[in-house]
Order: structure tokens, then C-alpha cells, then sequence
């Protein structure tokens, strides 16, 4: 076929890397035409360095690098690596799963825009990087605790600050909240409008009589 | 002592007149005075005041979403200008700070300094549902519940962000609370 197809593309490159790299990749799954693979932490350089200068590959940008917290799972972590490969037109998400002690190997020896994820990860997730060149927080206040992203953090925080007048400064207090937290839990209608919409009933029933025999 | 323009024109004192033959009257008296003696008698502090609302230099204070309808509100179709109120880079030479979006908690520290250095008499108009009361992220761990726990606020322009009307609206309230407060600090 002339045309273009990213699908089978991003299929044969799922089972190339199956094949060449069979140590690096735990597995690998087209979910949603997007490309998505497995590894393990100790072999996630290697498996980057190789996407990088593979010719069949060349992912040659890292453009982005978060993270999901499961905390069912032994290992709650899921680092995420989005890839893209301009020589190729294609895009690739490498995943490696981590708990809050245990180190991943930090990517940016392999790809440089990592320095400043990793820190981001690090700040919102508490995931360590081994090897980081500087493994400081990114966005979150000065002197802040906790990494406020993982799902056991409470959504309010433990500090709010406020001007003190007799200490001429922005001091930091608990939380004291004024209003009660309401929680909001309407159905989202681009999420899950199961119900009839007003107006769907009409077009299940039979056309009025006075309009003729014919379908409605 | 001379005759005041404002108060001997029978109209309740500090209130401006509104244009008709009452305002008319007044400034035919006022300019017939300037022409006759070569000078006018009025009150010190309703003069400052008048100058002090007729140019109110804003901090330039955009933190969020609302810093884009602040700048329309500036830009030449609501035009902040006409009121003599001009966006200044630097706290020393404003007079009023405009906090126009999400105050986060590492910038709070920082927007107290800026209002510090700002000189006296310093006014803030509070921009916006987050800078009123946190609004969206009120329940959020990195956000300042109304800038007011901050700096104190003169004027709250509610709007999520305001349109640059309501800003506008927001500016003129300000320059008639500067004109019935005047009092000259001794």
C-alpha cells in the first residue's frame, strides 16, 4: 500500500523491538493506535539509548516525562516516557514501574530535556532518579513537604500562609478552612451522560397518526 | 479667606457636580474669579485627592489569565490611559496594585514586598475570582484564599476573569473612593 499507515507502523515497530530488544522489553501493546512498552528499571538506559540511535527508531526527542500513582500496586509508580521520532513521524511511550524507595536510573545522560521532568516528577510524585545531576524541587513552594500529586495526599495541604501583621511577614499556618470542602459529584456530561437526553424520547415513538401511514 | 468653589455653591460638599447648569454656574464663578484676581481658593485636600485619582499609576501585577483582560482594559479599546492611569514596571512609582489572577502561595511573600516598597498613599484593587477569595483553587494546597490575607484590598472586581469592563468599572469605583476619603495624613 502507498498510504501511509501509523498503525501498522507503530505494530511492525512494536514487534521489531520485541525481536531486537527482547532483554529491555517486558511487553509491548498498541493501546488506542498509540505504542506503549514495558521495561524494567535497570535495563530503561539501554532501552533508551537504543530507541535513541536505532536507525530503524531514531527517537530522537524526549518530550515529556510524567508519572502515574496506582497505589494498589506493590510498585505504585509508573514512570512515563513520551518519545517521538521525527525521522519517522512516529510517537512512543516507554513505562517502568517504581515504588518511593527505589531509585530509577535518570534518563538525562541519555536525553538532556529530562533534567527538569525528573525534577518535576520527583517534586509532585517523590520518585527518586538515581544519578540526577540536580534532584531539587521545580514548582512547588520553598521548604515544601510532601509531593502533593500522589493520590494520599490531602487536596487542601497541611500549610496556608497569610500576612502577619505584628511580624511584618508572610507567616505559614495549618489549614484552617472557613468553608467546608464540598465535593462537587455531578456526572460529567463528556464523560458519562447515561440518562436520555430531553428530547431522545420522541424519536422512538410512531409518528403521529394525522401525518399518514408512513414510517416515522 | 476667599470663597471656596465647591463648598459655596450650595451642593453637598466633597460630591462632584454633575454637568448642568449647576456645574455651569460653578465654573463661570470660578473662572471669572481667575480672571479677576489671577488665582482660585480651593480645599488642599479635595485638590490632592483630585490629582491623586487622576493619576493612579498601576503596578503592573499580572499573575494569571486575568493579566490578559487587564492589558485589553489598558489597550485602545477600553483605554486606561484617558483616566490618567498609566502601568508603571516598578512598585516605587505606583500607586495602586492591580492583582490580576492566581496568587499561589510561593508568590505571596513576593507580592508583599512589592506592595511594601510601593509608596504611600498605596491602594490595591483585588482582580478576579481567584485573588478575591481563591475561587476555583479554593480548596487547593498551593493557593492563597483571597489575596486580602495578604495585602489589604480596596476594591474587589469579581469575574472569572472580569471582562475588561468590570476592571474598568473596578478603576472608577477606586478613583471615587480616593475623592470622598481625601484626608492629607499630617
Amino acid at each position: 500500500m502507498a498510504t501511509y499507515d501509523p498503525r501498522s507502523a507503530l505494530k511492525d515497530l512494536g514487534d521489531y523491538l520485541e525481536g531486537a530488544r527482547s532483554l529491555d522489553v517486558m511487553r509491548s501493546e498498541l493501546i488506542r493506535g498509540q505504542l506503549v512498552v514495558w521495561t524494567s528499571r535497570d535495563r530503561l538506559l539501554d532501552l533508551l539509548t537504543f530507541l535513541r540511535d536505532d536507525p530503524n527508531s531514531l527517537f530522537k526527542q524526549l518530550v515529556d516525562v510524567t508519572c502515574v500513582d496506582y497505589p494498589s500496586r506493590p510498585e505504585r509508580f509508573e514512570v512515563v516516557y513520551n518519545l517521538l521520532s521525527l525521522k519517522h513521524n512516529l510517537r512512543l511511550r516507554v513505562k517502568v514501574a517504581t515504588d518511593e524507595d527505589t531509585a530509577v536510573p535518570s534518563a538525562w545522560s541519555v536525553f538532556k530535556s529530562a533534567n527538569w521532568f525528573e525534577r518535576e516528577v520527583w517534586d509532585l510524585y517523590g520518585v527518586f532518579f538515581s544519578d540526577h545531576p540536580d534532584l531539587r524541587r521545580i514548582l512547588t513552594d520553598y521548604g515544601f513537604e510532601g509531593h502533593p500529586l500522589r493520590k494520599d495526599f490531602p487536596l487542601t495541604g497541611y500549610v496556608e500562609v497569610r500576612y502577619d501583621e505584628d511580624q511584618k511577614r508572610v507567616v505559614y499556618e495549618p489549614v484552617k478552612l472557613v468553608q467546608e470542602f464540598r465535593n462537587f459529584d455531578f456526572v460529567s456530561p463528556w464523560e458519562g451522560m447515561l440518562q436520555q437526553l430531553p428530547g431522545d424520547e420522541k424519536a422512538e415513538q410512531p409518528a403521529p397518526k394525522a401525518a399518514g401511514e408512513g414510517k416515522a | 479667606m476667599g470663597v471656596s468653589a465647591a463648598t459655596s455653591s450650595g451642593a453637598p460638599s466633597g460630591a462632584p457636580l454633575a454637568p448642568g447648569a449647576a456645574q455651569d454656574a460653578v465654573l463661570q464663578r470660578v473662572t471669572s474669579e481667575l480672571s479677576d484676581k489671577g488665582f482660585v481658593v480651593a480645599q488642599m485636600d479635595k485638590l490632592a485627592a483630585w490629582a491623586q485619582a487622576g493619576s493612579l499609576w498601576p503596578m503592573t501585577f499580572g499573575l494569571a489569565c486575568c493579566a490578559v483582560e487587564m492589558m485589553q482594559t489598558a489597550a485602545s479599546r477600553y483605554d486606561l490611559d484617558r483616566f490618567g492611569t498609566v502601568f508603571r514596571p516598578s512598585p516605587r512609582q505606583s500607586d495602586v496594585m492591580i492583582v490580576a489572577g492566581t496568587l499561589c502561595n510561593k508568590m505571596a511573600p513576593a507580592l508583599r514586598k512589592v506592595y511594601d516598597q510601593m509608596a504611600e498613599p498605596r491602594w490595591v484593587i483585588s482582580m478576579g475570582s481567584c485573588a478575591n477569595g481563591g475561587g476555583y483553587y479554593h480548596y487547593s494546597y498551593s493557593v492563597v484564599r483571597g489575596c486580602d490575607r495578604v495585602v489589604p484590598v480596596d476594591i474587589y472586581v469579581p469575574g472569572c476573569p472580569p471582562t475588561a469592563e468590570a476592571l474598568l468599572y473596578g478603576v472608577l469605583q477606586l478613583q471615587k473612593k480616593i475623592k470622598r476619603g481625601a484626608a492629607i495624613a499630617r
